[in-house]
């Protein structure tokens, strides 16, 4: 491994004591976004609109009045998220130039602390994939595809094979978002997570992802793929800002009434957290097909880190896990044949030319609107729905469900705080690898380990453990108690700092960031 | 012949009085200008959540006990798929699995005769209320090959009531339908104004042969009244006998009444034969209400509706109105039938009482005989009556007093009625109506006449 340096940058004090301006931050990451465009990461870039907040930004520190931790930090937003004024397409023909009237409630929220929105990240179509390859802006490209790291590693098999061909995937959906973190273009960014969009690419790109607990951060502006599953992700260099950014986001939002009323209090990691006194369970389950042997090393590492440390590490077991990707197939599908049923043309968004009748105006629109992908989950989600399916297909699947959701409600309450599994089968694999196989084959294969928690509104969060044998980031996932994540990020906060996670080695970081970043070992801001 | 039973089932569409929408915070207006009462939810912009209106809930509370209906405790909310261009999210929030409200009852009144003279009270049960969401609006402009569509209504907050198919003709459905719509203007939880679209009925109608099974049944749809709602079945009813006694067959589809025509024509085919793929909706919880029992201690009294609460709050219903009446003046249950069904008319006959001498049940023949009939004569409301209450208690007390005949009364009446400000004393004083009272005067008169008719009391006398 790397030489680690102790000493960490904050870049919330910086600003404060006036190292560095928010406007100067606001354009170092905009040249970094400029100069490493070749990732796809961004889909719109709001450059005018960032360098005026980042302004603003600057005026309330120069009065001494910031408006807390997130003032002037330049943040990223996925594009399945509403932004009032700036374009917000979903990857989509359906929502391509289509300027959203009002901010989701995260948005807005982070925005009300002074934030400053870089751009709007790109995704999966609609959030359908676990690579971020299928959206009609291309696919992302993991930046850990250009780091020394990974070219020491990768042997090229011919001449004429280059590093444009041989990049790795981000995984997805949230791959955009990942990306742009893990490159050092922003210092947060929000995914989302319906069956591991946010931590699976978190795992691949070596950025930490979290997914909160069901109904506690608020839906409202988030273009739904589950409306029953979806949650707002968090992606950050380090598990402390992802506390820091939860903290800014949590809390019940009469705009969604899946939020629930009690009030969230912010918390703090302890400093120097303690796992001795806690239970950590090992799903057996886990260990699935196709888990790559050197994954498989690193989760029994982990398991002995914690052992030496005092905690007491069992094996558990959550008996229905194998069922729930075909579980989540039908509800999912379900519910997108529902949600995308507004998609008609005819109030916003692609309208086709075809005129003939309302019924063929629609059908053309739908046809030219989404990809296959989403098409197919539409005509598989409303045969499921059919009356004469509904009871063997849609019953069923939430029945499968609601035993997945036991599962985890079992081993909680037998005494075990903490689940601790891999978060993939294995690190990133290139592109040309990767689309080989289709989208629904690919997202069967890739939510196996995140989608349970999806399906119990479990909170989950992936943190990045280790580089492969090719020098990709590898990370392992934690998965808590309801509404515990506190507790959940202080055991996340305690593995981070014994594993400590290389820094990515990039060509055009270190270029465009000496001074903030040149002694870092994880940029953070809190 | 074999004897027919027709069997008619009437689902009802109420759109329920409030400020705002069903789940989303725009207005509830009629006839604002198109497009201009849309939020980003009713007009299903991604990312879009619907939020539950208490005063919907409390509605239709109110309606389900007014009803004698059980309300659910947990109610649930579900999703209705079909595309239709006045329905922006492809599809309509509705409860289809768990109602509000469940298992109750309407009892309305029949006349036996056309006379008022003998009524008889009869009941239809109804089988659940739901909430759901109204669709916007769509029109069809064919010369342009277009279609117009108003979203202003689109998320308005709608109850519908189903009755079970316990009616056999169209006087019997409107005269439920008529009592429902007191219930619900009483209630104030709908203001039930047919030609508004307040209140909206389709209609199924069957016919079988006694002992056999029901028939197939056709739901008749575009009924702007309830004198057309009565046309509309009857027509319906006599239309599918006839089919059949000629040895047709009856197609369980959807037809329009054509009120000009007055018959049910097919309707174009909308939607053929639809499987609306319901799906519970998961942007919503379940619904808990609360009653005294099961309130915890601790709830927030604003977060929470209370059945029991609403239940002690609820005004008489029409029929306790009615018995009250009756009760009060002394007047007959068809009377009371009469007052209510005018709006305005029972306050208006009960300020006459109160300022006049005559007895009620002799105030009544003038309130319903004479001056409903000017009303309706003239196509007015109670209250844009150009004869108010004071005025025709003044008026019945000169008649009470017998200082008028009482066809004097009616010509006075006349006159007030062109609304020219005179006082009924002034106008009796004006056109000589009073009564002579003095036998002497009275004697002069007639020997007046006597004296100007001389042959022919010559001839009365003699033969």
């Amino acid at each position: 491994g790397l030489c680690q340096p102790v000493w960490r940058f904050q870049v919330s004090s910086a600003l404060k004591e006036g190292h560095v301006t928010p406007t100067e931050l606001c354009q170092r990451c905009l040249a970094l976004i400029k100069s490493t465009r070749f990732l796809n990461a961004y889909i719109t870039v709001a450059e005018e609109t960032a360098l005026k907040q980042a302004e603003e930004s600057e005026k309330r520190y120069k009065r001494g009045q910031p408006l807390g931790v997130l003032d002037g930090i330049p943040i990223a937003v996925k594009d399945n998220f509403n932004t009032a004024g700036i374009e917000t397409t979903c990857a989509s023909n359906m929502l391509k130039g289509y300027i959203s009237p009002y901010n989701a409630t995260v948005v807005q929220k982070l925005l009300d602390q002074g934030a400053v929105l870089l751009g709007k990240t790109n995704l999966d179509e609609f959030a359908m994939g676990s690579g971020s390859t299928d959206g009609v802006f291309g696919p992302v490209r993991n930046p850990w595809s250009y780091s020394r790291q990974y070219k020491e590693k990768s042997v090229p098999k011919s001449h004429s094979e280059d590093e444009e061909s041989n990049w790795v995937i981000t995984g997805g959906s949230s791959g955009g978002s990942a990306a742009a973190v893990s490159s050092f273009t922003c210092f947060a960014a929000l995914g989302s997570d319906t069956g591991g969009s946010t931590r699976n690419p978190a795992a691949h790109c070596g950025v930490v992802g979290l997914k909160p607990t069901y109904g506690l951060i608020s839906r409202h502006g988030l273009i739904p793929l589950v409306n029953s599953m979806d949650v707002p992700g968090i992606l950050t260099r380090c598990v402390d800002d992802a506390a820091v950014v939860l903290g800014s986001l949590a809390g019940h939002d009469p705009k969604d009434s899946t939020t629930i009323q009690d009030n969230f209090k912010p918390f703090e990691l302890p400093s120097l957290p303690d796992v001795s006194k806690l239970s950590i369970g090992i799903p057996k389950e886990y260990h699935a097909p196709g888990l790559s042997s050197e994954i498989l090393a690193l989760w029994s590492k982990a398991a002995d880190l914690f052992k030496n440390a005092g905690a007491k590490v069992i094996e558990v077991s959550l008996p229905h896990t194998r069922y729930s990707i075909v579980c989540y197939h039908v509800l999912c599908t379900a519910e997108v044949a529902s949600n995308m049923a507004r998609f008609d043309g005819l109030e916003y968004g692609h309208r086709s030319d075809m005129n003939k009748s309302t019924e063929s105006m629609y059908a053309a629109t739908r046809r030219e609107g989404f990809n296959d992908v989403v098409r197919g989950r539409i005509l598989s989600g409303n045969y499921f729905l059919l009356k004469q399916n509904y009871e063997n297909y849609f019953i069923k699947a939430q029945k499968v469900r609601r035993l997945i959701a036991n599962d985890f409600l079992k081993v909680f309450g037998s005494g075990v705080d903490i689940l601790l599994t891999p978060t993939t089968l294995s690190d990133a694999v290139p592109y040309r690898e990767f689309i080989k196989e289709d989208n629904r084959t690919r997202s069967a294969q890739d939510d196996i380990l995140t989608q349970a928690a999806n399906m119990a509104g479990l909170p989950a969060i992936n943190v990045p453990t280790a580089l492969s044998e090719r020098g990709l980031p590898v990370g392992l996932q934690f998965i808590g108690r309801s509404f515990q994540e506190k507790q959940l990020l202080t055991v996340a906060k305690w593995f981070e700092k014994q594993v400590k996670f290389p820094m990515i080695q990039l060509e055009e970081v270190k270029r465009h960031n000496h001074g903030i970043f040149q002694h870092q070992k994880s940029a953070s801001f809190s | 012949l074999a004897p027919w039973v027709p069997v008619v089932g009437l689902e009802i569409h109420a759109q329920i009085s409030s400020n705002s929408k069903l789940f989303s915070g725009s207005q509830v207006q009629f006839a604002a200008p198109p497009n201009s009462l849309v939020s980003f939810f009713d007009a299903s912009l991604p990312g879009t959540l619907p939020v539950l209106n208490r005063r919907c809930v409390e509605a239709a509370v109110m309606t389900g006990l007014a009803l004698n209906c059980s309300i659910n405790k947990k109610s649930l909310f579900d999703r209705k798929h079909y595309f239709y261009a006045d329905l922006p999210a492809g599809y309509q929030i509705t409860q289809q699995r768990v109602p509000i409200a469940v298992n109750g009852s309407l009892s309305y009144s029949l006349c036996i005769d056309n006379k008022m003279s003998q009524m008889v009270t009869k009941t239809v049960r109804i089988k659940q209320i739901q909430l759901e969401q109204d669709s916007g609006k769509s029109l069809h402009d064919d010369r342009r090959s277009q279609t117009l569509v108003d979203l202003n209504r689109a998320g308005v907050g709608l109850m519908e009531v189903v009755m079970e198919p316990d009616l056999c003709c169209g006087e019997e459905a409107a005269a439920a339908v008529r009592e429902l719509q007191l219930i619900l203007q009483t209630l104030g939880s709908s203001q039930a104004v047919m030609a508004e679209g307040q209140l909206r009925v389709d209609a199924n109608v069957s016919v079988h042969h006694p002992g056999e099974p029901y028939g197939v049944r056709t739901e008749v749809k575009n009924i702007n009244s309830i004198r057309f709602l009565a046309k509309a079945v009857d027509y319906e009813i006599q239309r599918q006998i006839e089919e059949l006694e000629n040895g047709g067959t009856i197609l369980n589809e959807t037809r329009a009444f054509d009120s000009k025509l007055g018959c049910t024509v097919p309707m174009r085919d909308k939607e053929g034969k639809q499987d609306y793929r319901f799906m519970p909706e998961p942007n919503l919880p379940p619904l808990i209400l609360y009653d005294a029992k099961s309130l915890p201690a601790n709830m927030n009294h604003q977060q929470v509706v209370n059945i029991d609460w609403i239940h002690e709050r609820l005004p008489d219903l029409p029929s306790v109105k009615r018995a009250k009446l009756v009760e009060q003046y002394g007047i007959l249950p068809e009377h009371s039938f009469a007052l209510l069904n005018e709006d305005g008319l029972t306050e208006f006959f009960e300020n006459v009482v109160k300022q006049t001498q005559m007895k009620p049940k002799k105030v009544i023949g003038w309130i319903l005989n004479v001056l409903l009939s000017y009303l309706k004569q003239h196509s007015l409301t109670v209250k844009e009556s150009p004869v108010s209450s004071f005025m025709m208690a003044d008026l019945l007390n000169l008649l009470e007093r017998k200082e008028i005949s009482s066809t004097a009364a009616k010509q006075v009446l006349a006159e007030l009625w062109k609304g020219e400000g005179k006082t009924p004393l002034e106008i009796v004083k004006e056109k000589k109506l009073e009564l002579i009272q003095d036998q002497k005067e009275l004697e002069q008169i007639c020997q007046a006449v006597i004296d100007g008719q001389e042959n022919e009391v010559i001839m009365m006398v003699l033969g």
